[in-house]
């Protein structure tokens, strides 16, 4: 279709008052190519939309611009569907809300903005969503325990279709060996009963769900909607196409012969959690040495957890599980003598009802480090421990029975760290921090950076983002219940209902060919031009999510229901042939190109700020609105992320004379905050290789900074921005400028 | 999914803040239309307030910013600020909803240009800060209010200066004689995730709160650290705005305490922890003291309470806070606690104490106006057993939880709300 442009300054809120718009039209109608420019005093009333849709009509409009406010502002009432390529400019937050009205230096910017947003739509076209006729929609489920379970009859309750498949003979996971659950009504004091049997035979004789018992995952290759799953079962492999996946595989008792501190191993009657639970199961709750009934009980909590040597993290479930064992005891007999030792007792919100009651039923809580089991010497077992706060030993009377509450290690966590491929000879080392993935023999996954879910801290595949808590680094693949973090039983059914939720939203949104979470419904996917590729490999290694694989002559091979759209690829490939429809390396660039640089005898600098369009972007609006003002020489570009930065818009603008450019994006690090995980670390990378350009041009360094930068930095914004001007200032101008 | 089920397949959220947003959001990504109900004039809920979260100290700012991305991306979501639900009635699958949308005498037509503020002289107390500061009569609701639209403090209605007000709008967006308003929704299910309210700290007599200027609360030192809080994110004693040296949080301020709330409020340890850590930020020196019962950090968050613990300028005290008092010429404000390691009386003087108080289901104090109603629980929260089909709480009307767990449990209360909408 041909484009016809519009472009529509808006006179209101300032704008008329602050610019010369004649001259801004003017200007834009040398770029427009053959397209409208237009004004209106209000763009964003009734009658400037009704102008705007009847513009479109009478001149046979397909791309406007909209020079207003900011785009994160009146996005609904700008809204002519998805034919039409939109692009905003951002004239009042970042123009005229932080700039001296009526100055030539901020009527330059104006019109820079306003060109460079006019190149963008000109060079926009409306995304294609990749689509597949063999998309499938159904959920497999990893695991069938409490949290697998639970996750499958939730899907099925949904109307979709689920696919289980559990690796031994029977449902149920460690719900097998559970005689009671702690309380989770009113009053919060009982015990609960909990009927295994009735679920797994109500989830066998649900139609809608199709069980793989004593069953492996031997692959798994594809993409969101397009799973292959290969799976070991008797009698042979069977394939299944899925379109989503969640993982809950659990979690395992801490190796308890690693606690021989605490006589597990030493003493026959030094058992865990899960072995007094079995026996409660089993109606036969003796002593192991001799048979005998269990007279009096010790608990040790925070056996191996929060400990360094051990599990330096908290296991969640145990201080509840251990009170629930304790009542075990003081319901068959309130005399029996238990004791708990403890270091926190980390019964929160209603758990605390429950910590009450046993405390009102006798048992003894002793808060201290334990030192040590002994032998009384007449057959019972002395617990020695050193108050936490006052450093005094305690002992117990001798007790029958010593409990380890050993805590909880993912089943991701079992295995040999997987080694990603090293670099043949004469290979550059890859640039991209690695994951940390253990082939933990879970999902085998047939992705070129890797067989497993990446593990953040401890082997858990949990979500780096306290705000969106199931994103994992794997698209469409949600970890859910013991496995993704420690919890006890009540938490991991809500997570599981939580992540089959994830895994339904995944394949509707996959198969109408969106993106899920961060870019929730973007169209637009990478394509890749791979007659220039030069099989260097970068985009197979920088994918934050493992989205691309490679075939054995190193050519990337996409895989577009796995992309999360930010760009990542884009900014690696130092080819350029990586691009969106509406996003490439070659528009970036050509705004760049757009920008006017004054030769330096006019001591007008040119600055470029390449902004992440989640944190810096905003927060550079948020100065706006707080009407916080900085010089004028900032060309502010947001990108996806700043990881889709291609270093070639770096030379591109200092070859043109722009003296220095600013990267604002997001923290990274350990805490990072970075929604598509390594891009801002990715950016910071390739800057340290920005060198070779710079020296190349006989340029300082100090002439490319990266800033991190979270929206609640605004107020920061002006000194951050400021202070890379005045170090410009002192550099001098590029001495490029004019050429 | 089959096409012929037959109810409303659409979804009412209740709650603007993380768990109503998540839940509207997750359930509109997965296909569903939704509406979302917030009491307030901007999204965002009690974590729009907040300075950091633990344990990475990054700004909410950064997530809801994604959510309301998410928001302006997906037609199938319709928000409603300043508005209560007033009446569920029906069943699963089929529910009649009245909502009453109280006015904010200024209308769509508002471009957020800040001509009304600029012609207002009148100040406010400011609703946001919990009226530590005041704002303009015509105002909006923050700087990162979503959406992003001014609104009129119904104080100077009926003043000239109201019609100076709306004659300074360009766009005749100021309207005065706005009235509240009632509208039907019809809806197949209902989330409730109107959250939680701070214990009124008042209740705890001895602890002085309202009485002495320099014993704040958690929520209030969220504002005070915050960039766009009252003192610009410096924290400052509210006696006389001197700078903080040695700060104390008293832990279980009414949590765990069967006069006040006998359950624990479960965030209240990370968020003194990391309170701790915003003055020691700014105030390189200072020292921070907690007082506690026992340090619930669970999970992962044990990295964070070890991290703090580590450094030397915080210190742990396990003990119950008795009383406190404050010096009338200086503000300093001395507290008397049993040390439990050395079973000594202490009495420490401070500059500033904050009250860990904990989290009250909204619930418990405007209750679900469903007919047959909600079950709750003693303390007000939702149950999650026995309830009406087809109404479902997320987030802190369950239980007292953190963030992520509340995003994790409106996430389950969007997947069984979709469930329910295929009963109609």
């Amino acid at each position: 279709m041909e484009k016809k442009t519009g472009v529509f300054v808006c006179a209101g809120c300032g704008i008329a008052q602050s610019l010369d718009l004649e001259s801004l039209k003017r200007d834009a109608s040398e770029h427009v190519q053959g397209g409208i420019c237009r004004e209106h005093p209000c763009l964003c009333s009734p009658e400037g939309i009704a102008y705007i849709r009847q513009c479109m009509e009478v001149e046979g409009l397909n791309r406007l611009v909209i020079a207003a406010c900011s785009p994160r502002v009146m996005h609904d009432v700008f809204d002519f569907g998805p034919g039409t390529v939109l692009e905003r400019v951002n004239l009042r937050e970042q123009v005229i809300w932080c700039h001296a009205a009526n100055d030539e230096d901020t009527q330059m910017l104006a019109q820079d903005q306003l060109r460079m947003g006019i190149i963008k739509a000109l060079e926009c076209e409306p995304p294609a969503p990749f689509s597949q006729d063999d998309f499938s929609k159904r959920i497999l489920v990893v695991g069938g325990g409490l949290a697998g379970m639970t996750a499958a009859m939730e899907t099925a309750k949904a109307g979709y279709e689920a696919v289980l498949v559990e690796k031994s003979d029977q449902l149920g996971g460690y719900m097998k060996s559970v005689h009671k659950l702690p309380p989770s009504g009113p009053p919060y004091e009982e015990l609960r009963d909990f009927d295994l049997q009735a679920q797994v035979e109500q989830l066998l004789a649900t139609e809608n769900i199709k069980v793989y018992q004593k069953a492996r995952i031997a692959r798994i290759s594809g993409g969101p909607c397009l799973f292959d799953v290969e799976i070991d079962v008797n009698g042979g492999p069977v394939a299944e196409r899925v379109g989503a996946v969640v993982l809950c595989t659990g979690a395992v008792p801490y190796d308890p012969h690693k606690l021989g501190h605490l006589g597990y191993g030493v003493f026959p009657d030094v058992i865990t959690a899960l072995q007094l639970e079995s026996m409660f199961t089993s109606t036969s709750v003796v002593r192991p040495s001799n048979g005998e009934p269990v007279s009096s009980v010790a608990f040790i909590l925070c056996a191996g957890s929060r400990d360094p040597d051990h599990l330096p993290y908290c296991s969640s479930a145990c201080c509840i599980e251990s009170l629930k064992q304790a009542k075990y005891f003081k319901m068959s007999n309130p005399q029996t003598p238990v004791y708990i030792f403890y270091r926190d007792l980390r019964a929160h919100g209603h758990y605390e009802l429950f910590y009450k009651q046993l405390q009102k039923d006798g048992t003894i809580f002793v808060r201290g480090t334990v030192t040590g089991v002994e032998d009384d010497g007449s057959g019972g077992l002395i617990v020695t421990a050193d108050d936490i706060l006052t450093g005094a030993p305690v002992t117990t009377e001798s007790v029958d029975l010593v409990v380890l509450a050993n805590g909880m290690v993912p089943t991701t966590a079992m295995g040999e760290p997987f080694k990603a491929q090293t670099p043949a000879e004469g290979e550059e080392t890859p640039a991209a921090p690695a994951d940390s993935i253990i082939a933990s023999d879970i999902l085998n996954l047939q992705y070129r950076q890797g067989p497993e879910l990446p593990a953040l801290k401890y082997g858990f595949p949990d979500s780096h983002f306290i705000c969106f808590p199931y994103e994992s680094r794997r698209t469409g693949i949600y970890p859910a219940g013991t496995v993704r973090a420690p919890m006890d039983w009540a938490r991991a059914v809500e997570d599981a209902a939580g992540a089959a939720l994830k895994a339904i939203q995944c394949v509707e949104m996959t198969s109408r060919g969106g993106a899920v979470h961060p870019r929730s419904g973007d169209l637009s996917y990478p394509e890749f031009f791979m007659q220039r590729c030069t099989q260097c490999k970068r985009c197979t290694e920088e994918c934050p999510f493992g989205a691309i694989n490679e075939d054995e002559k190193a050519n990337p091979l996409p895989n577009p229901t796995r992309c999360r759209r930010c760009g990542v690829c884009m900014g690696a490939c130092p080819e350029r042939i990586i691009s969106f429809r509406n996003y490439s390396v070659g528009m970036i660039g050509n705004m760049i190109k757009s920008i006017q640089v004054p030769d330096e005898y006019e001591e007008k600098p040119r600055i470029l700020v390449l902004a992440c369009e989640n944190d810096a972007y905003p927060a550079l609006d948020l100065a706006g609105i707080k009407r916080l003002s900085y010089s004028p020489w900032f060309r502010i570009i947001p990108l996806r992320c700043l990881g889709s930065m291609n270093l070639v818009w770096i030379a591109d603008a200092l070859s043109k004379g722009i003296d220095g450019i600013l990267l604002l994006g997001c923290r990274h690090g350990e805490d990072y905050q970075c929604h598509f995980i390594k891009g801002s670390e990715l950016a910071q990378i390739r800057m340290s290789k920005i060198q070779e350009t710079l020296n190349r041009l006989v340029l300082e360094s100090d002439r490319v900074r990266l800033e991190q930068l979270s929206i609640a930095d605004y107020p920061r914004l002006p000194e951050i921005l400021e202070s890379f001007a005045a170090r410009l200032e002192e550099l001098g101008p590029n001495p490029y400028k004019g050429y | 999914m089959s096409s012929s089920l037959e109810g409303n397949r659409s979804i009412l959220v209740v709650g603007g803040g993380m768990s109503g947003l998540s839940a509207a959001l997750e359930a509109a990504e997965a296909g569903f239309q939704v509406y979302l109900v917030e009491r307030e004039p901007y999204l965002g809920g009690r974590v729009a307030r907040m300075n950091r979260y633990f344990p990475k100290l990054c700004p909410p700012s950064c997530g809801l910013e994604i959510n309301f991305r998410r928001i302006r991306n997906n037609p199938l979501i319709r928000t409603f600020t300043l508005a209560q639900v007033e009446k569920i009635i029906g069943e699963a699958g089929n529910f009649d909803v009245t909502i009453r949308m109280m006015p904010r005498y200024v209308n769509e037509r508002c471009t957020g240009c800040g001509a009304c503020e600029a012609a207002a002289v009148t100040k406010v107390p400011d609703p946001f800060n919990y009226g530590l500061s005041s704002v303009m009569a015509a105002h909006l609701p923050h700087e990162f209010a979503f959406p992003m639209r001014y609104v009129l403090a119904p104080e100077i209605l009926g003043t000239e200066e109201a019609e100076k007000i709306k004659a300074s709008c360009p766009y005749g967006a100021i309207e005065l004689d706005m009235q509240p308003r009632l509208f039907d929704l019809k809806v197949g299910a209902v989330i409730w995730a109107t959250g939680w309210q701070p214990y009124a700290a008042e209740k705890i007599n001895y602890y002085g709160f309202g009485k002495h200027r320099n014993v704040i609360t958690n929520v209030l030192m969220e504002r005070l650290a915050s960039p766009g809080g009252p003192t610009g994110g410096r924290i400052l004693r509210p006696f006389d705005g001197k700078g903080v040296h040695h700060i104390a949080f008293v832990q279980c301020a009414g949590s765990r305490d069967e006069n006040h709330l006998p359950y624990c409020s479960g965030i209240c340890c990370l968020a003194s922890l990391k309170q701790a850590t915003y003055l020691l930020e700014q105030e390189p020196e200072a020292r921070a003291t907690i007082f506690y019962i026992d340090i619930r950090a669970l999970g992962k968050y044990e990295d964070f309470y070890v991290k703090v613990q580590s450094d030397e300028r915080v210190r742990l005290v396990k003990g119950k806070v008795g009383e406190i008092t404050e010096d009338p010429e200086s503000g300093v404000v001395t507290l008397q606690v049993e040390d439990q390691g050395s079973g000594r009386i202490l009495k420490e003087p401070f500059d500033l104490v904050v009250l860990a108080t904990g989290m009250v289901p909204s619930t418990a104090v405007d209750a679900i106006p469903s007919d047959p109603r909600v079950a709750l629980d003693a303390m007000g929260f939702v149950l999650s057993e026995g309830g009406i089909p087809g109404i479902y709480g997320a987030g802190c009307v369950t239980a007292p939880m953190d963030v992520a767990s509340c995003v994790q449990e409106a996430t389950a209360a969007a997947l069984r709300a979709i469930q329910a909408t295929r009963r109609g």
